[in-house]
């Protein structure tokens, strides 16, 4: 679920002088400009990605994922030195980068550390990493951390010089059981070889990287929540402000990341950021994790350029869509929070933020859902509203009530039983929960159903027909 | 029992709201925050920073309609109804959680905004029963309320035709509170006072989502003796008074505002009556004293006042029983068994509820007829100052000063159920200024953290001397604001001349070191609502003398705690009971005069800081019981000594020359005689060895403590169903 619930978290930063999240991104999209004048022009779609280009090495787990193995891949290599240049040349190098956060904000993470840096009040800072991966669809971080943990590990002490915190705590989905196993292996082997720890690297930096299994709550996933439950209380997100950077963990500043955002750094830190953002279109900068689900001849996850046209990534490595391209319905690009998109859209879109916002839909964490014509469409969107209303935390009206109730209409729907006039009051209905909650779960179960009624609205209204003649017109039809 | 993490602590104290207090705490306050400049509907306001969009908006009268929000409570921001449009704004912000910006311009009537407001109103709609008609809450419901004024015109819940509306089952949290969970809005204002204010962590949610419930996560009940606040709090009718379930709509009862009695701080209250009945009381808003909380006692034994009422007057008959009697034939039993009795063997005592009118006019009859023996039951110290000074008696800190405190020290006191709204007082420091406590006496629970200091008697000794090497001297010594509270229990044992005089050199010595020369640091908290104003009349504290010289006639005021008894006294002794309630004093009573309760009487009461308050008629007393002071201006014509008043005024003008302070209805005035108490008192700082206890250690004590609220059944049911909970495994 990670960052598809900490969207809101760039839609909200007054004190930033910075209105919305474009404005935002366009600030750091301009410098990133300015620095490369004479760089090649800006790419317009991104293109396959060679081997040699990819961060995570071993994906696929062909490989020994123990500290001797990962060190022969390159991780922890020249880490001290990137951790005696300092934080800001880490910063700066992020920033550099176009690095946007992987959780599904896509807030610039560069500009997102930055924010620690402001004078020390006394209070200790903190990293969380957010391995809480509960998003239906999304199943990136966990490759990483049983797979490729060093990269988690060594971004972690990246990060934590980068922001100035003195530990890290990882917070990993309960159900990710084997993964936590790896992961603490690998933190308990980087603590005997010194890595982490006191004098880390011997850096003479002091940073400890803690593991906190949580219980499997989707909303523990949001940011705020997450630092809420690694408290040791209901998993609950925060108002906001204050934000993190202010008041955090324990009340102290921190700041909260993604897996892949953070396993992607030291490899940024190694190579560049210069060649980080020589992947994909500008603003939407880098290499991918994209998990292609669904009804696809072979559903992988896999590492690619940002900005890649979505058909091109299912048809190369998706062995694309079972019974052929014309059999698909709609897709789900970036996990189950995202609207839906129907096949035409499919057919062009590029897989970047700004794309999939052009198209009405998110990037999100690019856990693409693919749905062929067999699909019951209305079903499966029922399923995901139902998904959210068990989410819910309950603490704001909007998400309890409505998300509840959006249930209960759509599931109706699904047989047809009530009348094309709730389909408007549907569409209010998710309105009136968009944007009025304390975290983004309310948003996030709005926007199936948005993209439901904005491309499916005559499914919905033959069902609705087939009833009537079936069984009479439906009993809504008259209350309504 | 936890303090506030700082998330919540940080939120609370924004500048806004510390600014008032923080600006009293240090001696040289900061310079006050630069101001800036907001618009609410284009209208300009200047703010400090830090301040909510709700705050400001208020300064211009701009009311914003909320559920969750509570300015006594943390923000928790979950009910999302005051969402308001801000400019530049794609979404809207949490009114009462969002601090203003500098040149912010907020739209709290935009179509945003309503929208916002329409849709969240229909969603709070969606599951709550229409039970409107059979709801307690009917009439002062803030979700009717707010429905007629921000909802929607008309219902699309087609939904409760299909699947019908959540139900939740009810919780069972004790005697005082009725649970209706189904029309829960979750605002969590309960669960938020509880934690916060009543320091009990009994209330919070389980399950999530659509299945959230608020409850005590265990079926137990709601152990505090604040309890009854809640049901003010709940801003829909899921939590109701069980007391008053079905009495009443509120517009149906006439309000009158009044003074509780039932313990010494004298809260401020509104008595709720309908056809001459008292029906609830409620609190009314008081920062000085009980902000706008109540304690359980005050608030629920209200319907002791409808039993063991005396309602007519009463003579033993040759058999030996009470019968009743015409009001002329009890006053001239009255007055012949008075005039029949040497001067010296006429004893008045005066009871926990009897008020400053009474009391006086009392006294001034006893005195014309040549006795000095007026007593109060309450024993305090004669040797040394004794009551001379009205601060050896007094809570001098205030109330409302004790938020200031930043180490308190009790001994033997139990605030908790002395004073419960005292104790509340004293935890809001506790959370939210890191104030520190100690506390000399057995270990009872506070609702908040303290350092037990032991429970002996020779502890005070040694902090007053300077001896102790306890740490709690040290603290004591360093603070800028400390307090050093006194329970009137102490006084009472044989050593309480000598721990008095040790409280007052202690606090004396503390004083002298402040910076803040105004800073009061004694204070005695009396057990009764009668005793400072008695006191303060020049009654003398206990019987105790007074009954060793075996008096013939014992005129009772209210006098039903006990302390008198009818072994005490000689055989052929006559007792005159005069007072509302068939209790102890009327059992042993030969004539019972029917007097009227607290809230049948316009009458004067002295709080335990000294402050003067006066309740109000909101009922006729019952029968032919009449006021107070009238029965015995009435008894002094027939007893041929007249008292030279015939009117309330006349009586006050009376008080008023016995000490203008008694009149000064709700001011306070400081003491300063510290110092000469010290000095007479010195010789009395003898060697002590007793333990320090106090008499209320549990809540079950707390409940019924006086002749009304012994009368009640619902602070019976009370003790039985803590005692019942005590025994549970939760």
């Amino acid at each position: 679920m990670a960052g598809a619930l900490t969207r809101f978290f760039k839609g909200a930063k007054p004190q930033f002088g910075i209105v919305g999240p474009l404005v935002n991104s366009n600030a750091v999209a301009v410098r990133n400009q300015q620095s490369q004048a004479q760089a090649p022009p800006a790419k317009t779609r991104g293109s396959p990605l060679a081997d040699c280009d990819r961060v995570f090495t071993n994906l696929y787990g062909r490989h020994d994922w123990r500290l001797k193995a990962a060190m022969c891949r390159g991780d922890w290599y020249m880490t001290k030195q990137i951790l005696l240049k300092g934080s800001d040349w880490i910063v700066n190098e992020l920033k550099t980068s176009g690095l946007r956060g992987r959780g599904g904000a896509g807030f610039p993470t560069g500009m997102k550390w930055s924010f620690m840096n402001k004078p020390s009040d006394g209070r200790p800072k903190y990293l969380v990493i957010n391995a809480d991966e509960g998003e239906p669809g999304t199943c990136k971080d966990r490759e990483i951390m049983r797979h490729d943990p060093h990269k988690l590990v060594e971004g972690a002490l990246i990060a934590g010089r980068a922001i100035g915190a003195q530990a890290a705590y990882i917070y990993i989905r309960g159900e990710f059981y084997n993964e936590a196993s790896n992961l603490q292996v690998a933190i308990a082997e980087a603590y005997q070889a010194g890595l982490i720890g006191k004098n880390a690297c011997c850096s003479g930096y002091d940073f400890d990287v803690f593991v906190h299994r949580g219980a499997g709550a989707y909303i523990c996933g949001e940011e705020t929540a997450l630092i809420e439950s690694i408290e040791g209380k209901q998993g609950k997100p925060r108002l906001k402000p204050p934000f993190p950077a202010d008041v955090g963990l324990f009340g102290c500043p921190t700041t909260v990341n993604n897996v892949e955002t953070i396993a992607t750094s030291p490899t940024i830190c190694r190579r560049g950021g210069k060649w980080f953002s020589s992947f994909g279109r500008p603003r939407n900068h880098g290499t991918k994790l994209f998990n292609i689900s669904g009804h696809v001849n072979t559903p992988c996850t896999v590492e690619e350029e940002m900005s890649i046209p979505l058909k091109e990534l299912i048809e190369r490595h998706a062995g694309g869509v079972i019974g052929g391209w014309e059999n698909l319905l709609a897709v789900i690009p970036g996990g189950s929070s995202t609207p839906l998109i129907p096949k035409d859209v499919c057919e062009t879109v590029l897989m970047d933020f700004d794309a999939l916002v052009a198209a009405q839909s998110s990037f999100g964490t690019a856990a693409i859902i693919v749905m062929d014509k067999s699909t019951d469409i209305v079903k499966a969107i029922a399923r995901l509203i139902m998904f959210y209303k068990h989410e819910s935390c309950g603490q704001c009206t909007p998400c309890r009530e409505g998300v509840s109730w959006m249930n209960k209409i759509i599931y109706r729907f699904v047989d047809g039983n009530a009348s094309p006039k709730e389909i408007d009051m549907l569409w209010e209905i998710s309105k009136q929960i968009e944007g009025h909650t304390i975290c983004a779960l309310g948003d996030g179960a709005a926007w199936p159903v948005q993209g439901l009624i904005r491309h499916f609205r005559p499914e919905l209204e033959r069902r609705m027909a087939e009833y009537a003649c079936t069984y009479g017109p439906s009993k809504a039809e008259r209350l309504y | 029992m936890l303090r506030q993490p700082l998330t919540r602590a940080l939120t609370l104290s924004s500048p806004v709201r510390a600014a008032p207090l923080a600006a009293r705490t240090y001696a040289g306050p900061p310079p006050p925050p630069e101001k800036f400049e907001v618009f609410i509907d284009d209208k300009p306001v200047m703010v400090v920073p830090g301040t909510t969009i709700l705050q400001a908006a208020a300064q211009v009268g701009v009311e914003i309609p909320r559920f969750c929000y509570h300015e006594r409570l943390a923000v928790a921001g979950n009910c999302r109804m005051c969402l308001v449009e801000v400019e530049k704004s794609p979404k809207p912000a949490a009114a009462c959680a969002m601090p203003i910006m500098k040149g912010m311009r907020v739209k709290t009537n935009s179509d945003l905004t309503r929208k916002a407001r329409e849709g969240v109103m229909e969603f709070l709609l969606v599951n709550h029963p229409l039970d409107c008609p059979i709801c307690d809450q009917g009439g002062e419901c803030d979700l009717q309320d707010q429905s007629m004024a921000f909802g929607s015109d008309r219902s699309r819940f087609t939904d409760i035709h299909f699947s019908g509306k959540r139900a939740v089952e009810d919780k069972d949290v004790g005697p005082l509170i009725k649970t209706i969970m189904t029309r829960c809005i979750h605002c969590t204002r309960c669960i938020r006072f509880a934690s916060e204010v009543a320091g009990v962590d009994d209330f919070g949610t389980t399950g999530r989502g659509t299945d959230m419930q608020v409850g005590t996560y265990v079926e137990k009940m709601f152990l505090s003796e604040l309890s009854g606040n809640i049901i003010d709090l709940c801003p829909v009718g899921a939590l109701t008074s069980k007391p008053y379930s079905f009495a009443a709509r509120p517009w149906e009862t006439r309000r009158i505002d009044s003074v509780d009695v039932l313990d010494p701080l004298g809260s401020n209250i509104v008595v709720a009556t309908r056809t001459n009945e008292v029906l609830r009381i409620l609190p009314r808003t008081n920062e000085e004293i009980n902000e706008e909380w109540l304690s359980d006692k005050s608030r629920f034994a209200c319907d002791g006042l409808k039993r063991q009422r005396l309602v007519t007057p009463m003579m033993k008959d040759s058999a030996g029983n009470l019968a009743p009697v015409d009001w002329e034939d009890a006053m001239v039993a009255a007055a012949r068994a008075i005039k029949d009795c040497p001067p010296n063997k006429l004893l008045a005592v005066a009871g926990d509820l009897a008020d400053a009118e009474s009391l006086v006019a009392l006294k001034d009859l006893v005195n014309r007829l040549g006795s000095e023996n007026t007593c109060t039951e309450q024993y305090f110290p004669l040797d040394g100052a004794g009551i001379d000074f009205r601060s050896s008696y007094l809570f001098n800190t205030k109330i409302a000063n004790i938020e200031e405190a930043d180490y308190i020290l009790l001994i033997g006191a139990n605030t908790r159920f002395e004073a419960p709204l005292l104790n509340a007082r004293i935890r809001k420091a506790f959370v939210h200024k890191e104030t520190d406590i100690a506390f000399i006496g057995p270990k009872v629970d506070l609702t908040y953290d303290y350092t037990h200091v032991g429970d002996s008697a020779s502890v005070v000794k040694d902090l007053a001397t300077g001896s102790s090497t306890h740490e709690v001297l040290k603290r004591l010594e360093s603070a800028r604001h400390p307090v050093v509270i006194l329970g009137a229990d102490q006084l009472k044992t044989p050593e309480g001349a000598a721990i008095l005089a040790y409280t007052q050199e202690l606090a004396l010595r503390l004083q002298d070191k402040l910076e803040d020369k105004n800073w009061k640091v004694l204070n005695v908290l009396q057990r009764t609502a009668s005793q400072a104003a008695a006191l303060d009349i020049g009654y003398q504290p206990g019987v105790g003398k007074a009954l060793q010289d075996g008096p013939q006639v014992v005129y009772l005021l209210g006098a039903d705690s006990g302390v008198v008894s009818r072994d005490q006294l000689p055989k052929d002794a006559v007792v005159i009971y005069q007072g509302h309630h068939g209790d102890v004093g009327a059992g042993m009573a030969d004539i019972v005069l029917p007097g009227a309760a607290y809230t049948e009487k316009r009458a004067t009461y002295v709080n335990a800081e000294g402050r003067a308050q006066q309740t109000l008629v909101a009922v006729s007393p019952p029968g032919r019981a009449r006021e107070d002071w009238k029965i015995i201006r009435a008894l002094s014509e027939v007893v041929g000594e007249r008292l030279p008043y015939d009117s309330l005024d006349e009586v006050r003008d009376r008080l008023a020359e016995v000490s203008p302070a008694l009149v000064a209805y709700g001011d306070v005035q400081d003491n300063n005689y510290f110092a000469q108490a010290r000095a007479l008192s010195q010789s009395l700082q003898k060697p002590v060895s007793g333990k320090v206890d106090v008499q209320l250690k549990q809540l079950e004590d707390y409940f019924m403590t006086d002749t009304i609220s012994r009368a009640s059944p619902t602070m019976a049911k009370c003790v039985q169903a803590v005692l019942k909970q005590k025994q549970s495994q939760y």
